[in-house]
């Protein structure tokens, strides 16, 4: 681990094709960006999302990406997951280029998305029945999951039944059931109240260490970030681009504890100069 | 204790689903008589409720009889605007295309009042069940449309791309989770519908007719015979409240997850 905070690129959000990382990454696995950039069309012309972006996400990595709204991270999620074409350049996840929904991501948004008429288990099932895998071999990876979240016993329970926070992890098993390599989080405790939200940030990170995921989650909050990342891509205002990387140096596992690091909070301190000294610029 | 017990069960009768709209209709028949007897009101003016309930017990039979070619036409012009309306809504719903094109144009046609073109249809299809069939379907129709529509159209978009992102065809997204999330708008729209189906056939009767409880209404009319003519409204109310009943009853069983359905969900776990 490194003693001291290290940014691994920094400033000038307008520079894109510069080097992301000194870890080692080949594109055979995780996910690589090259030159991927989004621009929408709309009547009145038009309006650039994404600015070119490169880089790269390691297998079992977790990767937070933080910026203010607007900065197109949703639109950074929906192309990894196949959702939408990037306008240039092209995106690999394991090695393949992503062209269509490819369904080695399980996705969790900011609402848990659990459908009424489902029970938590048949919900968790979801990817399942889409994909047309074989019900009877998940359904014991569906209730281990459960067991894995704390939800043990709640399987036949409909969603409204649960709390906001039970609802979240349900959907974090949704998530993982099908077993894919990468799971993508847009402001996955967004909704919770603060509390709850450390809770699950704490317990995010078991359920990473245990399952041994590659995480791409999105996030406002930069302690969040810190906390949860191995490294953090700190993003432009709108249209987005890269304004750093940073390794964080903190040790796993971690606790709660870690926010009173010194290096965390030095971290933090550091990213968040990007938001203030680019508003003060601008 | 036993004392206890019989209030309990008193209190319980009370809070059955039906008793208080049942004991408001009371209060309604007994202001309705004694307005009657306070102002001498003439009986070919509003017949006393004594003489309506004299005329359903008399005629019963033959009230019945002629319910059944409107209950007929009803339930089928309820069925055909189901049956058209909810797909009518999915292509609104899915193509914005079909909706540019469409949905002004059902608007538009919902504005042409229906009583006034009934007539054409007794032109067009003779005096049998079909004219009465297409006026209950024709003013079924909408309210199935737009409630629908709405229902299709309010689903989550992140839901869909979820679905999408897991390799879900859009056949299968959409039985999974746009359908399903759409029926508790669907069925809200049936049930005013079924209730407005009874009226279309009603219409239909009105116009060109031999049978049928609109025309029951319309001769009892021409000859003043007021308890008659209430008679047959009870009878058409009557047939309102029980298809409007069953439509319900499928809802709870189609939906039982909705939130308007969750207390019985509660007590039966």
């Amino acid at each position: 681990m490194n003693p001291a905070t290290k940014p691994t690129e920094t400033n000038q959000p307008s520079a894109h094709l510069r080097l992301v990382s000194d870890r080692a990454g080949s594109a055979a696995s995780g996910i690589t960006l090259s030159g991927v950039s989004k621009t929408y069309r709309s009547r009145d012309g038009d309006v650039p999302s994404l600015r070119p972006l490169d880089f790269h996400i390691n297998e079992g990595e977790f990767f937070v990406v933080v910026g203010p709204s607007g900065c197109g991270k949703s639109t950074l999620l929906k192309m990894i997951s196949g959702l939408l074409a990037p306008s240039t350049g092209e995106i690999l996840v394991e090695g393949e280029p992503v062209t269509k929904p490819h369904g080695n991501v399980g996705i969790v948004f900011q609402n848990a998305l659990l459908l009424p008429w489902r029970n938590i288990l048949s919900n968790v099932m979801f990817p399942i029945d889409m994909k047309k895998l074989p019900r009877n071999e998940y359904l014991p990876r569906a209730k281990a999951l459960l067991k894995l979240v704390g939800l043990e016993g709640f399987e036949k329970k409909l969603p409204w039944q649960l709390s906001g926070g039970m609802q979240q992890r349900a959907s974090i098993c949704r998530a993982l059931v099908h077993d894919p390599k990468i799971m993508l989080m847009d402001e996955p405790f967004g909704a919770l109240d603060a509390m709850t939200r450390e809770k699950m940030n704490v317990e995010l990170m078991r359920i990473q260490r245990e399952t041994g995921k590659t995480v791409l989650l999105i996030t406002h909050s930069i302690p969040e970030a810190v906390f949860l990342a191995d490294r953090v891509l700190v993003m432009t205002e709108r249209p987005g681009a890269i304004a750093a990387i940073y390794d964080v140096p903190l040790p796993r596992p971690r606790s709660l504890d870690a926010m009173a690091d010194p290096a965390f909070t030095e971290l933090v301190q550091r990213i968040r100069k990007h938001f203030f000294t680019q508003s003060a610029l601008d | 204790m036993a004392e206890l017990k019989r209030e309990s069960g008193v209190s319980k009768a009370l809070n059955a689903a039906w008793v208080r709209p049942f004991l408001f209709l009371l209060f309604i028949v007994v202001m309705w008589d004694l307005t009657i007897r306070l102002f001498q009101i003439p009986a070919y003016q509003i017949p006393a409720p004594g003489d309506v309930v004299a005329v359903l017990r008399t005629d019963w039979p033959e009230l019945l009889r002629q319910a059944w070619p409107t209950t007929y036409a009803t339930i089928c012009g309820f069925l055909l605007s189901a049956l058209f309306g909810i797909p009518v809504a999915m292509l609104i719903a899915g193509s914005k295309t079909v909706e540019s094109y469409v949905y002004p144009l059902l608007v538009f046609s919902q504005s042409v009042p229906k009583i006034a073109i009934a007539p054409l249809f007794v032109v067009w299809f003779g005096f049998g069940i079909i004219p009465k069939v297409i006026s209950a379907f024709l003013l079924g129709f909408f309210p199935v449309v737009v409630s629908a529509v709405q229902g299709f159209k309010s689903v989550d978009p992140d839901m869909v791309d979820l679905a999408r992102a897991m390799q879900g065809s859009r056949f299968q997204v959409f039985r999974a989770v746009n359908l399903p999330h759409a029926m508790p708008a669907i069925f809200s729209g049936l049930k005013v519908s079924v209730t407005l189906a009874v009226v279309g056939a009603v219409v239909g009767e009105f116009v060109g007719s031999n049978s049928g409880i609109g025309y029951v209404m319309q001769r009892s009319i021409g000859t003043f015979d007021l308890p008659t003519m209430f008679a047959a409204l009870v009878i058409l109310a009557l047939l309102g409240v029980i298809l409007f009943w069953v439509v319900d009853r499928i809802e709870r069983l189609v939906i039982p997850w909705h939130v308007s359905q969750r207390e019985d969900i509660i007590f039966a776990s």
